[in-house]
This record gives C-alpha cells, sequence and structure tokens, in this order.
C-alpha cells in the first residue's frame, strides 16, 4: 500500500494591537493590513478602523482584485462592546475611553476571501465561515 | 479633512450669496442586489417616464453610478426636485465564478467582475456629493452586515441625513422588525420596489428627510 501524504490545512491569525498602527496615517495603516491580507492571513485587529478607512480599505481591496491574481478581495467584520446593559454614567465613561483610546473595546477582523468564506453577525455572536 | 470643511463652508455661503434652488442630489447606497436600482427604476417612471437602469437577479448589474436629473416628486401638495443617484452596490470581494455559476460564460464573469470593482471605487468616491442618502437593505437579508455599517459611518461621518429602505418586503423570508432593530437611530421604511408596496410612507420619509438636507 502507498502511502499518503497528508497536507495539514492551517490558518494563521495576526494579532495587531492598536499601537501598531496608531501612528500610521490613513495610507500607511491600510497598506500594512492589505499586506497582511494578501500573505493569506487572517488579522485580529485591537480596536476599528474609522469609517473613512474602512471605505479606503474597500476600494484599495476593488483596484487589488482587478491586478493581483487569485485575489478576491476581503471579509471585514467589527465586534463591539454590549452597550445595552450600561446606565447613562457607563456609557459616558466608557464613551469617553473610548474617544481617548480610539475605540480600542473594539476589535476588527479581516480575512482574505480566499480562506474566509462569509462573517455573518448579530448582535448576539460572530460566525467565521472558512474555506 | 480641512479641504472638505472648506469646500462645504465654500458650497455653503456660494448658496447663500446666490439664493439659487439647488436641486438636492439624492444618492442611492447600500449592498449588491437589494433593489436601489428596482427603486430607483420605480421612482423614475413614476415622476418621468424613464427608467434610470437595468436590474438583474445577477448581482452587480449597476456597474457604473447612473443619475437622473431634476426629478420632481409630488405628494400631498408638497413637491421636490432632486438629482437621483443610483450607485453601484457596495461589496467587500468579488469573485468572478460567482457569476459563472449563474450560468455566465467565463469571459463575460470576468469582465463583469471586474466592472463591478470599478463601479464600487466609482460609488465611493462619489459619497462626498451627496446631500442625502437613501440607504437600500434587502429586508430578507442579514442587516448587520460590515458594509452597511460602513456606508451608514461614513455618512454619519459626513453630516449626510440618511434613511434607511428595507426592501422586498413582499418576500416571505422579509423581517422588518430585525431591520428597524440594527438600525434603531434611523427612519426605516419597508416596501417593495417591484411591486410598488408602501411606496407612500417612502415619498414622506423622502420629504422628511430632503428637509435635513436644507
Amino acid at each position: 500500500m502507498g502511502k499518503k501524504n497528508k497536507k495539514l490545512g492551517g490558518l494563521t491569525l495576526q494579532f495587531i494591537p492598536h499601537s501598531e498602527i496608531s501612528r500610521l496615517e490613513t495610507v500607511d495603516r491600510i497598506k500594512k493590513l492589505l499586506r497582511i491580507i494578501l500573505d493569506n492571513k487572517v488579522i485580529v485587529l485591537q480596536g476599528r478602523l474609522k469609517p473613512e478607512e474602512e471605505t479606503r480599505l474597500i476600494e484599495d481591496t476593488m483596484i487589488m482584485i482587478g491586478n493581483i491574481k487569485n485575489f478576491k478581495g476581503v471579509e471585514l467584520a467589527v465586534i463591539t462592546g454590549n452597550e445595552e446593559d450600561q446606565t447613562f454614567f457607563d456609557k459616558f465613561r466608557f464613551g469617553l475611553a473610548k474617544f481617548i483610546s480610539g475605540q480600542q473595546n473594539a476589535i476588527t477582523i479581516i480575512g482574505p476571501a480566499s480562506v474566509v468564506k462569509e462573517m455573518k453577525k448579530d448582535p448576539k455572536k460572530l460566525e467565521v465561515m472558512m474555506r | 479633512m480641512v479641504i472638505r470643511i472648506l469646500r462645504d463652508f465654500t458650497k455653503r455661503m456660494f448658496g447663500i450669496f446666490f439664493k439659487s434652488k439647488k436641486e438636492i442630489s439624492l444618492g442611492f447606497y447600500g449592498p449588491p442586489n437589494a433593489g436601489k436600482t428596482s427603486l430607483a427604476n420605480r421612482i423614475c417612471k413614476d415622476w418621468t417616464g424613464e427608467e434610470i437602469g437595468n436590474v438583474s437577479k445577477i448581482a452587480h448589474e449597476t456597474r457604473n453610478v447612473q443619475f437622473k436629473e431634476e426629478v420632481e416628486i409630488k405628494y400631498k401638495d408638497k413637491s421636490l426636485k432632486f438629482k437621483l443617484v443610483d450607485t453601484p452596490g457596495i461589496a467587500t470581494k468579488i469573485d468572478y465564478e460567482d457569476f459563472m455559476k449563474m450560468k455566465m460564460k467565463k469571459k463575460a464573469a470576468q469582465r463583469r467582475a471586474k466592472e463591478a470593482t470599478q463601479g464600487i471605487v466609482e460609488a465611493i468616491q462619489w459619497l462626498d456629493d451627496m446631500d442625502a442618502v437613501v440607504v437600500v437593505v434587502d429586508a430578507t437579508e442579514n442587516p448587520y452586515s460590515q458594509v452597511n455599517i460602513t456606508i451608514i459611518g461614513n455618512l454619519v461621518a459626513r453630516n449626510i441625513p440618511v434613511l434607511v429602505v428595507a426592501n422586498k418586503i413582499d418576500l416571505r423570508k422579509a423581517e422588518m422588525k430585525k431591520i428597524e432593530a440594527a438600525f434603531p437611530e434611523y427612519e426605516v421604511v419597508g416596501i417593495s420596489a417591484k411591486y410598488g408596496k408602501n411606496m407612500e410612507e417612502f415619498y414622506e420619509a423622502v420629504f422628511k428627510l430632503a428637509k435635513k438636507a436644507g
């Protein structure tokens, strides 16, 4: 009987602390993230991008789809803290902390579409479906 | 950011000095296949006699920003003139193989995918020129997608007033309550662009939206 070589599938999660991108300009932030994505890694970013940075990420992703072979885009999801049960004072405290720290109570997950099939989010959970 | 503030200020000053009654630019944004063009067609057909674009069950049918100027709607003694701007659906990924699954040939599918990516870039660039936006979502789909949140986040950052429209309420899977729960800070109107259901409530909401756009 011949030997069968089994290749183990794997997934690389790259954790990026907020401090690693906080001092970068938007262009450089997006460049850094997309470089990691092109390496077929799933990014777990502490904090979240500003809305205009998210659209910049989408724009650059679209340009790359046309120009990089086998690149189909990204899946993107942001998980924030549950604010439903907070009192008004808690909301004020956390709001201030978020403002100062750059929304570090959020986590942003960005995965290449070649690795992450879909990310489905609802208020209670995030489902990540891999290829 | 500074350039944007200066530009908005100049626009306002220009408007004040020349007192021209500028028609507002009303954009239709949202994910692919939500029914933006179907809704734009219904409005344009009702009020100008002409549709604005093609629709299809295959996503990314609209791959360019298309617009119709001087659309005038009249409702309950009120009238509103605007430039209707229909945009390509915004997505974070495009795979030509998805189009092939809908029986498209490989070359046509690849061309569609390329045009779709260019359309998304164009749609994002047009955001700055909108005075008000209708975000169209599919009432049968999960409203918590990051694309919806990103679009609305950008509109809030630009101080552009928003109306959320949940389309396809004619379908059994439509969940209006889920859509309303996802966007608690916004007015959400449920419609069927295909069958013209609840268009009166939609037009009422558009008038309110236009007032916020000034």
